[in-house]
């Protein structure tokens, strides 16, 4: 019997495993289409993350045992982000969906070394030729919602809850302000900044604080129902975010602005599976039923419901634009003209909020 | 500064600092044994889905709290287990439970996202607590009460009580202890049950009173900043309870002066403030004595009797 030491072992164990690894992306080529998706938070926040995961299932519903789907959630933006986006091409995805804005870089250095693999990312700027970007007009949302709160609100003032300056959040700041203004054109949008997308504890707490300053109108742009929970127990009204949340706050919750991911990603995977895909710049909104607002709730009086019903028909029909001019920001400037509409690429650098905002 | 805000501001420190202060507790009389259990996050997370899901399948707080406790006991001394029996390495072992209770506690929690509990009644009568400024000392839920309560507990357990002196002997020589006759095992494993109870129901304020809903995470990182609490407040429970009330206070006042539109710094430097604070002053009070020659001796090293 031959003596097996311990180096011919281990050189036999190596070569074993060298063998397997080479082998099994060939077996990979056929079978169902391979999709994955990167989360920035958990797919139980119920806001963001949920929305998005929401989509991924609409995606297995519609197309079955042609498409696999995997997700990696609570994938923090940076390092961490740019080894797993790696890690899903290396294993045979052939179409991945990055969720959140700061996965822009990660995304875009991996699209590079990838260049069979189709990279999707979401509300960035940057494409390349296997690189597509897509994000979904949340400002029209934030249109209706600021002419409900200015409708409703009795002290004239809203809390809004954000979590970084970057121009996503900028814009629903400026709609949800430039809306409320044409129905109060005293009232005040008073921001506070808590630096985080998910953090219910301190959400709860932002809102609070808002509360006491003389906010009676709370909205945000963070993941969690946090702040609606807080708003329900001060007797406040307030907006969801991503989802319906009423559940957490049946009192406080007129509606929420939900992201309705699923027919976007159901287009994609349908284009990568006929051969269609191009890195093409999507930016849809209410007319291609990418954002709706979740039903109103008893709460909402009947004039506020016409309202906002008369705001989401004409922005589904092309004639309601909110960033219309003529807009002062907070100086005092014209920003842009009588009659004038802003371009999408200004709107996708506006690092200025209109006057009313206090940020 | 109207007294509504000022009542208000109050309650919201109160809020902030109990938790951190009951899991940093916890971990005082764990580390006072010998014993770094770095888990403490996902005890957290384990104390508040038990406790959620048991308070609204039961309909009873009460059951949710000590169900939050027992849960998060269990797991502390599944770490014990590891780490005393086994003599695993206690670092490792800790951030392995920490892993493990935020990932069970997502997978138990899935089914109650988006549910709502009962609350705690008010522990005072209706006058008291329901009083708009005597609120202050009235109307806080149970579980506050019970922190204040547990911060002389362990001081004095720790200082005046024979049981103290056994187990901060053993923190500080377990060889010695061995020899007199103490149990150096069974004391720390009690040590880690007790810091596993302590999480268990510091978790649970958030599912149940702070934000009363489940979803994942739901701590976001408050365990961490417990177990640097015990750290920089050098293992002595009046320091930690000044530590854990001047972090609720700085985070409150940072959230209270962007509402009120006092911007006096970039609001990532004022996300940051209520750490920096915290290190800072916790950092000067204890570098005037012994500082880090504090710690108790046999912080993290396992404990092998050569018999």
């Amino acid at each position: 019997m031959t003596e097996i030491d311990r180096r011919s072992l281990l050189a036999a164990l190596g070569a074993a495993a060298t063998l397997a690894t080479i082998a099994s992306p060939l077996r990979a080529q056929d079978g169902p289409l391979k999709a994955a998706f990167v989360y920035i938070g958990p797919v139980g926040d119920f806001g963001w993350t949920y929305a998005h995961d929401q989509g991924r299932l609409m995606v297995d519903e519609h197309f079955g045992a042609a498409v696999q789907t995997t997700f990696v959630e609570n994938v923090a933006e940076g390092p961490d982000a740019e080894r797993i986006i790696r890690q899903l091409a290396q294993e045979g995805n052939k179409l991945i969906f990055t969720t959140s804005f700061g996965y822009m870089n990660p995304t875009v250095k991996v699209a590079k070394q990838f260049p069979d693999v189709f990279f999707e990312h979401a509300t960035g700027y940057q494409r390349a030729d296997n690189l597509a970007i897509y994000n979904a007009r949340f400002y029209e949302g934030r249109a209706v919602i600021g002419t409900m709160a200015a409708m409703m609100s009795e002290t004239g003032t809203a809390g809004y809850i954000a979590s970084f300056p970057i121009p996503e959040v900028v814009m629903g700041i400026n709609a949800f302000t430039l809306a409320a203004q044409k129905v109060n054109p005293e009232f005040k949008t008073q921001v506070v900044w808590v630096s985080t997308w998910y953090d219910p504890a301190k959400e709860a707490d932002a809102a609070r604080a808002l509360m006491d300053q003389g906010a009676d109108m709370i909205t945000q742009h963070t993941d969690s129902p946090a702040a609606l929970q807080a708003a329900e127990e001060r007797g406040a009204f307030a907006f969801g975010q991503a989802t319906d949340m009423s559940q957490f706050a049946p009192k406080a919750h007129l509606t929420a602005i939900v992201d309705n991911w699923g027919p976007y990603y159901v287009k994609r995977v349908q284009a990568v599976l006929d051969g269609t895909w191009e890195a093409s710049d999507t930016w849809s909104g209410m007319a291609q039923d990418e954002v709706v607002m979740s039903p109103f709730r008893e709460n909402v009086p009947a004039e506020v419901a016409a309202a906002a019903e008369t705001i989401i028909a004409e922005t589904k029909a092309g004639t309601y634009h909110i960033f219309t001019g003529p807009i002062y920001d907070q100086e005092g400037t014209l920003r842009v003209p009588e009659g004038e509409m802003m371009s999408d690429a200004d709107l996708l650098s506006m690092d200025w909020y209109v006057q009313g905002v206090a940020s | 500064m109207t007294s509504v805000i000022l009542v208000s501001m109050i309650m919201s420190i109160v809020g902030v600092s109990t938790p951190i202060l009951l899991a940093a507790l916890g971990e005082l009389v764990a580390e006072k044994s010998g014993v770094l259990n770095l888990g403490v996050e996902g005890m957290m997370l384990i104390g508040a889905v038990s406790g959620f899901a048991v308070t609204y399948l039961t309909g009873s707080p009460w059951l949710g709290v000590i169900a939050a406790g027992a849960c998060a006991t269990l797991s502390a001394l599944m770490f014990g287990y590891l780490t005393l029996s086994l003599t695993s390495n206690q670092v490792a072992t800790g951030l392995a439970l920490t892993i493990f209770g935020i990932s069970l506690s997502s997978l138990v929690g899935e089914s109650f996202v988006g549910l709502t509990v009962p609350s705690f009644g008010a522990v005072f009568p209706a006058g008291l607590s329901e009083n708009p400024t005597l609120r202050l000392i009235f109307g806080h839920s149970p579980v506050v009460y019970f922190s204040l309560v547990m911060t002389w507990a362990v001081w004095h357990f720790l200082t005046n009580t024979r049981g103290g002196l056994i187990l901060r002997a053993v923190g500080e020589n377990d060889y010695s202890a061995h020899s007199i006759g103490y149990s150096v095992i069974a004391v720390r494993y009690a040590a880690v049950a007790f810091g596993g109870a302590m999480a268990g129901i510091a978790g649970s304020y958030y599912s149940m009173v702070l934000t009363p809903m489940w979803a994942e995470q739901l701590t976001a990182g408050r365990g961490w900043i417990a177990l640097a609490l015990v750290v920089f407040s050098v293992w002595r429970p009046v320091r930690l309870f000044f530590g854990a009330y001047l972090f609720g206070l700085v985070m409150t006042l940072e959230l209270q002066s962007k509402a009120a539109g006092f911007n006096f710094a970039p609001p990532e430097f004022m996300a940051a403030l209520p750490y920096l604070a915290t290190v800072v002053v916790l950092a000067l009070i204890s570098m005037k004595k012994r500082g880090a020659t504090a710690a108790p001796a046999c912080l993290g090293r396992p404990f092998k009797p050569a018999t």
